[in-house]
């Protein structure tokens, strides 16, 4: 753990220049991930910019009926939101599902999103890593990958990503509005992460110095019927092996609108864009739902050790859709 | 206090050292404290100017250290000592492989310590450890555990000194003979302690007397074994080396016997003399340094007749153990008397590989055995088509199968027949028959059981402070069990007292001698070890004694345990839920019943028995240490990654014991609770998951993917 | 009387925690090392190098730690759990990984429950941390520890701290109103949450108890719960 020099922010143009003139700087947030990552030898920054305590704190309602979220907004508060519960469910139960208590109350939506994966040889610097030393290969291929990516990965990097609550804004298609040397740009979320390619190091789409000041969620009246399912090893306190988001809205036995994203699959959140095509405009049953499913996996390719996760993923979205299905008849 | 329900009573002979405090649910002694945070654990120690340590561990699973580049960490301000084996002190004893620290470049596992760096502050002891540059000449490595290993081999005998095998009567012929026979494998994984409070010490060298002394607060089961073993290793005379142990975060065995830091602290501490020392192992160094559960790949053979009558049992056990040091589990142990058999064998055999050193995780040997067997017991229930509690009861031997010997007190039939009533048993379903929305539910049931466990040697003292104030002096330790209490109950009934006259010391060799506080001994060791001494002392300084009337003695002799065949036993029932879609498993329900002679303190002790059962619950469905052979060190070497349960994970655990005493044994009448609750209860966890999804797992852990289908 | 236990401890230059029996009345070995702590507590067994010169990555600041303003030079790296137990002499939250992953460190940092571990304690300038050694300002026990002695919600000790600390704040958080994964939805946004066992155990699931006293450790909570009906604190 070499030294580094701490200062705190005065706003996010601040922030943004301090770190953007020192190549070694971080921004400190919750802390919960990159202070994991200093003790573990996995990054070393010399400078950090403390941006918690800039106000980019609130939740905000937006005039067309969306909401904006500060970047420095915690988990715990943003799960406890009353538009957040009642108008965007999933993204309650996401955070919900997510660490715990403690760390919600610590962890910010930003550090949330750029949470790095918790693979174990990521984690660990005593085996090469491509993600963390690049070109220096990926044990994880032929490695202990359980828990590691069925979609979209490469044979640089298998890595997932942790977070649930990006797997609810995926589902949602937030916006990520982001502060950078030249001024703020919008990134829709399916743009924030990348899956790893030959360039696996790089998690997501923000240039060097760019900082996320806020999540903006537009108006979508489907997602008051949505939720969040998380499958893990334990009831508590444990990453997905598999998660999902749903959004479903029915009308007549129908599906109007359905957002599907999976979790603990891949390197990024994962938008279930084929299962979406699959169901829209088709009728809302069990064989539906689980077809669809079966549509999205059919690009699944798993390792050596994690190919329980097609079925688990196939029967999380079903069990999810029907889930809400009976939701919606339950509150009909 | 409150029982959960009445036990009924067997064998309720009276002891001697019956009274108002011993029974008596009576609140933990060092509960204030504790919950306040103000219970000093090793590391808190007060320490003037300490030091601090961090390791350095190899990177290689085997070969030798071929460099070492330590002048950018010995450039760093605040540095104040880099030790290898290139500048570490010599060691008088190098016996024993594990405690033989930086005494060549050799590297016989990945992970093991090749150096450390001290300094003023932690932070730069860590950077100092990350400025060190160590290179190594690496050799091919083998950390795999087969059942076709060539290179398997018999031990002399298993921990706790058994046996390594058994061979009783025609087994071979009585299976082949039998209606019934179940052949199944089973598989239990590497598992790690991990008790809460991590491997800490703060050592002392001091210089400034006649002869060197060294002084360690450690976080230990026993002080007076790692006294000992430090005196050894480091050629200091025993009285000279002072171990302090008050408080103690969890052990589970991993605390049972010293470690390597623990030597490494003192070669640290004796470059620096006068200055404390202090290590605490990271949780990550925890999996490389602090001992571990070997795996156990068993197979375990079960003949019966059309009635389920035993006729033959073979259970064989192959297990791991590290290149520097042998540790050869008891696993099969269990087989050699928990049934009526008429034929049985039973076997051991270990791989030497470049592994770290396995060492007592609780239970050992019975736990992962009486998985493997109990796990065979359900599927012989099944395949002779009987209830697998009849098929138990109708399994019991009347004596000791493998001594002849009598029982000192066996009351499983009593157990399981409780347990059964307690649970509702009887609403268990056919397999697969229960279903609750999206979840499927089945119930399970095992036995348990552990040997009851007296150690020779401890003494205590017994000291009239006056004013109506008795002092009770022993070297023993409490990791969580109770035994500040507990202790003190057995005194102040011996000596006639209200508790509070009584001032219980334990933790420190400055005390009077105490075997380790493991295998379930402590109360059956100590506790006598008390009895006795307070009995001497009244009859020695009478009800009236004169200010600082000392006694000390050990234990009574006890020859009559020798004619017993000793044990304890217990059933457990277990109620599962499986996710019908994504295969997680949830225990809504657990009962455990249990026969283990006197309950000196019901409160603590039903934290003992549910603390168990948490274990056993956490051996089915969560415990795995994950190894990469290519690397050869276990990966999920944390607590976000090695699961152990949640409060989520745990929900209803109702346990009741049998009123009982067993004289036999010792003159408290206790057998020891503190391992019995993990015995079994993996494998009526195993039981309850088959009777929900007609799915037999058998090799541990049952994690959600064994599942999904 | 100590020189009945072979040698005086001091002779070794460090201090014996615990009381001795001497002649006449002892008190109780365990309210000792109370005493003790709350005497030393912050004099002694302080880290000393990491006073040292170290231009900026070195910071002083100031936190209220249970009641008090307490000044403290850290080095950046330092994390608050390691400023309060090695700088300041308050060991009351534990260590148990150091990454957030079992809930040893938990503390009260402006009234919410927080991991020590994971802050840096340069960024807690100005902030108000709570232990478990000052959950009550009397010197006694908070009813959420008395529950947890007369349950025997603890064996080992060394989560319990952090399991006491995040009790509290479970209460403080439901009687808010915040959610949890178990939370029906049909209680609306802004009401208390009442705590049922499944929420008690849903919420704790970050204090990880090895001795696995969770069951007694709910009977503690559900009942100051109950002593305490949830209604909204702010």
């Amino acid at each position: 753990m070499r030294p580094f020099t701490y200062e705190r922010a005065l706003d996010p143009a601040d922030a943004v220049a301090r770190v953007a003139a020192h190549p070694d700087a971080a921004y400190l947030g919750g802390g919960t991930n990159l202070v994991d990552h200093l003790r573990l030898g996995v990054a070393a920054p010399g400078r950090l910019v403390d941006v918690s305590r800039l106000a980019l704190d609130r939740v905000e309602s937006r005039d067309d009926g969306g909401l904006r979220i500060g970047a420095a907004v915690r988990n715990s508060d943003l799960a406890a939101h009353p538009s957040v519960r009642h108008d965007f469910p999933v993204l309650s139960q996401a955070l919900l599902a997510g660490a715990s208590g403690q760390i919600r109350n610590m962890a910010t939506t930003a550090g949330n999103l750029l949470q790095r994966t918790r693979c174990r040889y990521f984690q660990d610097v005593t085996t090469p890593c491509n993600k963390r030393e690049p070109g220096s290969g990926c044990p994880a291929v032929e490695g202990r990958n359980r828990t590691l990516a069925i979609l979209g990965a490469s044979e640089h990097c298998v890595a997932t990503h942790p977070s649930d609550m990006a797997v609810a804004l995926a589902a949602l298609d937030a916006d990520v509005v982001v502060l950078g040397p030249s001024g703020e740009r919008r990134i829709p979320m399916a743009d924030l992460h990348r899956l790893p390619g030959d360039e696996p190091a790089r998690d997501t789409t923000l240039d060097p110095g760019e900082l996320i000041t806020a999540v903006e969620l537009a108006p979508l009246p489907a997602a008051r019927r949505s939720a969040y399912r998380k499958v893990r090893d334990r009831a508590s306190y444990a990453f997905a092996l598999v998660s999902v988001a749903a959004v479903l809205e029915v009308e007549d036995g129908v599906v109007r609108e359905v957002r599907i994203a999976l979790g603990g699959v891949a390197h990024k959140p994962w938008r279930a864009t084929r299962a979406e095509e699959a169901l829209r405009g088709r009728e809302a049953t069990a064989e539906g739902f689980r077809a669809a499913a079966e549509a999205e996996l059919g690009a699944a390719r798993p390792l050596s050790e994690n190919a329980f996760k097609v079925p688990m993923a196939r029967n999380a979205i079903t069990a999810t859709l029907r889930g809400l299905v009976r939701a919606a008849g339950e509150r009909a | 206090m409150t029982l959960t329900g009445t036990p009924p009573a067997v064998g309720t002979a009276v002891g001697p050292a019956v009274g108002p405090a011993v029974g008596r649910g009576v609140r933990r002694l060092d509960g204030r404290v504790k919950v306040r945070g103000m219970a000093r654990y090793a590391f808190e120690q007060l320490a003037e100017s300490p030091a601090y340590l961090h390791l350095l561990q190899s990177t290689v699973a085997r070969g030798r250290v071929s460099d070492v580049d330590a002048s950018e960490a010995e450039a760093l301000e605040g540095v104040l000592l880099v030790l290898t084996h290139l500048n570490s002190p010599k060691l008088a004893d190098t016996s024993d492989g594990e405690y033989t620290v930086l005494q060549s470049p050799g590297v016989a596992f990945r992970g093991q310590i090749v150096g450390c760096v001290v300094a003023t502050s932690p932070e730069v002891a860590r950077h100092g450890a990350e400025l060190v540059r160590i290179r190594y000449d690496e050799h091919p490595h083998d950390t795999r555990l087969r059942e076709d290993d060539p290179d398997l081999y018999a031990p002399d005998e298993v921990n706790a000194s058994f046996p390594t095998d058994t061979d009783e009567g025609p087994v071979e012929e009585a299976l082949r003979s039998s209606a019934v026979v179940v052949d199944q494998r089973y598989s239990t994984p590497m598992e790690h302690n991990n008790p809460m409070e991590p491997h800490s010490c703060i050592a002392t060298w001091d210089e400034s007397q006649e002869r060197p002394t060294l002084t360690v607060y450690d976080s230990t089961q026993g002080a007076h074994g790692v006294a000992s073993t430090l005196a050894k290793v480091l050629g200091l005379a025993q009285q000279d080396v002072r171990v302090i142990s008050p408080y103690v975060g969890g052990g589970f065995g991993s605390k049972g016997l010293p470690h390597a830091h623990n030597v490494l602290v003192a070669l640290a501490a004796r470059t620096l003399p006068g200055r404390p020392v202090k290590l605490a192992l990271t949780r990550q160094q925890m999996f490389f340094l602090a001992g571990y559960r070997t795996p156990t790949l068993q197979r375990v053979r079960i003949g019966a007749d059309a009635d389920g009558r035993i006729t033959g049992l073979v259970h064989e056990a192959v297990e791991q153990t590290s290149r520097i040091k042998e540790f050869a589990e008891q696993t099969t142990v269990v087989s050699r008397n928990m049934y009526a058999a008429r034929a049985r064998r039973t076997s051991h055999r270990l791989a030497a590989l470049d592994v770290p050193v396995p060492s007592w995780m609780r239970a050992p040997g019975e736990a992962p055995g009486m998985y493997g067997l109990e796990h065979a017991m359900d599927e012989l229930a099944e395949a002779c088509g009987l209830d697998p509690v009849e098929l138990r009861i109708r399994n019991d031997p009347p004596a000791d199968p493998e001594t002849g010997k009598p029982w000192s007190g066996r009351h499983l039939v009593e157990c399981l027949r409780v347990g059964a009533e307690r649970f509702g048993w009887s609403r268990r379903g056919p397999t697969g028959s229960r279903r609750d929305g999206d979840w499927l539910v089945g119930f399970g049931v095992a036995s348990s059981t552990y040997p009851g466990n007296v150690m020779p040697g401890s003494v205590a003292r017994v000291r009239y402070g006056g004013r109506g104030h008795y002092a009770v002096h022993i070297g023993a330790a409490d990791i969580g069990t109770g035994s500040w209490t507990a202790l003190n109950q057995v005194a102040a009934d011996a000596l006639g007292l209200a508790m509070n006259r009584v001032h219980l010391e334990i933790g420190d060799t400055a005390l009077p001698m105490a075997t380790v506080e493991g295998g379930s001994s402590g109360m059956a060791s100590h506790g006598s070890a008390i009895l006795e001494a307070c009995r001497r002392f009244r009859e020695e300084h009478g009800e009236s004694p004169e200010p600082g009337a000392t006694t000390e003695s050990a234990a009574a002799e006890h020859p009559e345990a020798k004619e017993y065949a000793t044990h304890s036993y217990g059933a457990q029932f277990v109620e599962v839920r499986v996710d019908a879609d994504t295969g997680e498993v949830r225990v809504p329900r657990m009962v455990g019943v249990f026969s283990c002679g006197r309950i000196v303190n019901p409160r603590t002790a039903r934290s003992q028995f549910r603390g168990g059962m948490v274990w056993g619950l956490s051996m089915a469905l969560f415990e795995h240490s994950i190894v990469d052979h290519r690397f050869g060190h276990v990966m999920n070497h944390d607590l976000a990654d090695y699961h152990v349960p949640t409060n989520a994970d745990v929900v209803d655990i109702d346990v009741s014991w049998l009123d009982e005493t067993d004289l036999h044994l010792n003159p408290l009448g206790v057998r020891g609770i503190g391992e019995i609750g993990i015995t079994g209860t993996a494998a009526a966890v195993a039981s309850a998951v088959h009777n929900a999804t007609g799915i037999r797992v058998r090799d541990l852990p049952i994690t959600p993917d064994t599942l999904v289908r | 009387m100590p020189g009945s236990a072979g040698r005086d401890a001091s002779a070794y230059g460090v201090g014996v925690a615990f009381a001795r029996c001497d002649d006449g009345y002892t008190p109780d070995v365990h309210e000792a090392a109370e005493t003790r702590e709350t005497r030393e507590a912050g004099e002694a067994g302080v880290a000393s190098g990491a006073t040292e010169a170290m231009e900026a990555t070195e910071a002083k600041l100031t936190l209220t730690v249970d009641g008090s303003a307490r000044t403290v030079t850290v080095d950046t790296r330092t994390s608050l759990l390691d400023a309060l137990r090695e700088r300041l002499g308050v060991t009351s939250p534990k260590k148990g990984c150091d990454h957030g992953q079992c809930g040893a460190c938990t503390v009260l940092l402006d009234g919410r429950r927080t991991l020590s571990c994971l802050s840096l304690a340069v960024a807690q300038q100005g902030r108000d941390v709570v232990t478990a050694s000052g959950l009550d300002d009397s010197g006694d026990l908070h009813p959420m520890q008395e529950a947890f002695v007369e349950h025997d919600a603890l064996q080992c000790g060394y989560c319990t701290p952090g399991q006491i600390c995040s009790a509290v704040g479970v209460l403080e958080e439901a009687a808010a109103g915040h959610p949890s994964l178990v939370t029906d939805p049909d209680v609306p946004a802004g009401s208390a949450v009442p705590l049922t066992d499944d929420e008690i155990r849903e919420r704790m699931s970050g204090n990880l108890c090895r001795c696995g006293a969770y069951v007694d450790i709910v009977a503690a909570i559900r009942d100051v719960a109950a002593q305490r009906p949830p209604v909204p604190s702010r």
